[in-house]
């Protein structure tokens, strides 16, 4: 079983156009949504959702100001400045602000500070014409997406491996924080979306370093190449020094946004496409090699 | 005081950076008023890209505290791992062996609180750096940015909005994508949101998911629809339906993409588009001498 998380550095590249493309081609794979933040190949999947998680995602922790002492110590101790002073001299946590670490908790002498578990983030494990997805819907605001993202990779695997599918193909998050190192890790290929502009290749220098890093095997995509061909031929040249295939060049299209609208992949919405046929070739490129 | 305005998006590659860096360019059009930009997507920053020739004010480094424990000292008593919400110690007694996870760690602080021989000190780490850039008299913009393989992009960006010159006019943060704990660190105290959406069915699912975040966090906001013209329609029922506050619509056009991807789309801004901006500028200046 190989793992392939598709990743684009910066957002808006077409990456989840390209996942979901890929993914109507794959035959025996197991999708994971690893972009919890702001899912969206689901909008393509189209899920039949089985089975539905909860997952933690911290701690709520608040105040109760009638057992307060007023000693000030909670507000000494916080690091993150999510302790503030009321009006009334009172103490209140700014949830925004509070990372959940429960120090406070701890310290009170008063014993008035109390943490709940905050079960906010769900996942869930869902049906689709392209085979299972694992997917997730993060609480607003939340922490700990990296954990979540861990969790839906594991149970994509779980998966995988009761299923003897031959592929587990991951719609990576964006940015190289996180989310995306939990998103990177064990796989055994990353395949970059490049959008061909001055910011898209500065963003892929850095989520290139992040993947090199980890000493996983890369590729890529260079998406909308028609958009800009001088910063093409630059990205190519950048991606050869660095012994970066680049597996297919996908012209700009109105089709990919048309076929989006009506839920469909590209491939779907117009197989004779060039785009169409150029990942077909990158499919099956990708899945000898990988395979 | 300085009128802080936030500019988000659910999704990437909406167009944020464009928005950002155009507004910033017209609102400091008028040149008796100072204007600070503040590039607050710390894994991908790319603002500055489209200043090539501002001056370079000046570059610090962003450190962290992170714990370390000396083994000389512990006795293996377990008690900061009892204490770290976030799984960030490693305790084998029987190994005599004791060590900080620094990337799970959050500086807390706990776990030396925790410790009753004194065996956990701290060290600065580097999680980052900022960058001051003077793009002209009137205007400041400052850019943070995460090291790579670093996870503390939250504190990062704490560290970026203290840095910001408390006396200027009006302050842009440029937010991460997403709706987590980035983003939320980035608009919880801004005094107007400008939320960046296109018409596809990502872009609407996105900024609902926004919309969500900013409802619960009681931020007033406003829609600007960039790629205006390029997917469909239910973006605009959703807007209407719900009687969101559309700022201003940047139609969609090939050509201006061409101009961004060269990084240089505030020298040939077609005439179409800067009336665009022109009247979101007049409605954040009307916001602001609300204030
Ligand atoms: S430490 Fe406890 S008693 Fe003291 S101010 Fe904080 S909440 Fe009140
Ligand atoms: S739990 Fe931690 S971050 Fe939250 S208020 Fe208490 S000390 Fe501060
Ligand atoms: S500082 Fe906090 S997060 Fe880091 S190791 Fe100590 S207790 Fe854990
Ligand atoms: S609390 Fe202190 S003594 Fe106990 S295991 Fe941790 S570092 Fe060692």
């Amino acid at each position: 079983m190989k793992e392939i998380t598709i990743l684009s550095g910066k957002g808006g590249t077409g990456k989840t156009s390209v996942t979901a493309a890929l993914g109507s081609l794959a035959g025996n794979a197991v999708f994971c949504d690893n972009d919890v933040d702001a899912a969206d190949l689901h909008l393509i999947f189209q899920p039949e959702i089985n089975e539905a998680y909860t997952f933690s995602s911290g701690w709520n922790v608040t105040i109760n100001t009638t057992k307060c002492t007023r000693c000030n110590s909670c507000l000494d101790y916080c690091r993150f400045d999510a302790i503030r002073t009321m009006s009334d001299g009172g103490f209140v946590i700014d949830p925004l602000k509070c990372e959940g670490c429960r120090l406070c908790e701890r310290i009170c002498p008063a014993n008035a500070i109390l943490a709940e578990e905050n079960k906010n983030n769900h996942w869930f494990v869902s049906s689709s014409r392209f085979g299972p997805l694992v997917h997730a819907k993060m609480g607003i605001g939340s922490e700990n997406s990296g954990k979540l993202v861990t969790r839906v990779r594991q149970k994509a695997k779980e998966i995988a491996s009761g299923s003897d599918s031959r592929f587990i193909i991951n719609d990576g998050p964006p940015g190289i924080g996180c989310s995306a190192i939990a998103s990177l890790s064990g796989i055994n290929t990353a395949l970059i979306v490049i959008e061909p502009s001055k910011s898209g290749l500065h963003d892929a220098q850095r989520l290139i370093e992040l993947i090199q890093s980890f000493k996983i095997e890369a590729c890529a995509i260079i998406n909308k190449y028609t958009i800009n061909d001088a910063f093409t031929s630059q990205i190519e040249k950048y991606l050869e020094i660095l012994s970066i295939p680049v597996l297919a060049k996908l012209p700009f299209d109105k089709e990919m946004v048309l076929a989006m609208t009506e839920g469909k992949t590209i491939i779907e919405y117009n197989p004779e496409s060039e785009i169409s046929q150029k990942i077909t070739h990158v499919w099956e490129g990708l899945a000898r090699k990988t395979g | 005081m300085s009128f802080r305005i936030a500019i988000a998006s659910g999704k990437g590659g909406t167009g944020k950076t464009t928005v950002s860096v155009n507004l910033y360019h017209f609102l400091a059009a008028n040149d008796g008023l100072r204007i600070s930009l503040l590039d607050c997507d710390v894994e991908e920053p790319n603002d500055a890209i489209f200043f090539p020739d501002a001056s370079l004010v000046k570059e610090v480094e962003i450190f962290r505290d992170l714990p370390v424990i000396d083994t000389d000292k512990c006795t293996f008593c377990r008690r900061c791992v009892e204490y770290c919400e976030f799984n960030a110690i490693v305790v084998i007694p029987p190994a005599n062996y004791a060590e900080v996870n620094a990337s799970l760690c959050h500086s807390c602080g706990a776990c030396i609180v925790a410790c009753n021989e004194s065996a956990i000190t701290e060290r600065k780490e580097t999680i980052g750096k900022m960058t001051s850039f003077r793009p002209e008299r009137n205007m400041n913009l400052i850019e943070g940015r995460l090291k790579i393989g670093s996870s503390m992009q939250t504190m990062v960006i704490k560290e970026l909005k203290k840095s910001a010159p408390a006396d200027d006019d009006i302050t842009l943060f440029d937010a991460p994508p997403g709706t987590s704990c980035p983003v939320v660190e980035t608009i919880h105290d801004a005094d107007y949101v400008i939320l960046v959406t296109e018409p596809t069915l990502f872009g609407l699912h996105d900024l609902k998911l926004m919309v969500e975040l900013l409802e619960e966090m009681d931020k007033e906001f406003g829609v600007v629809i960039n790629k205006a013209g390029l997917g469909d329609q239910s973006l605009y029922d959703y807007l209407q339906s719900n009687q969101l506050e559309v700022l201003g619509e940047i139609p969609f056009s090939q050509e201006y993409a061409g101009l961004y991807a060269k990084g240089d789309i505030l020298n040939k801004i077609p005439q179409e588009i800067k009336n665009s901006y022109q009247s979101i500028v007049e409605a954040m200046e009307l916001r602001r001498s609300k204030k």
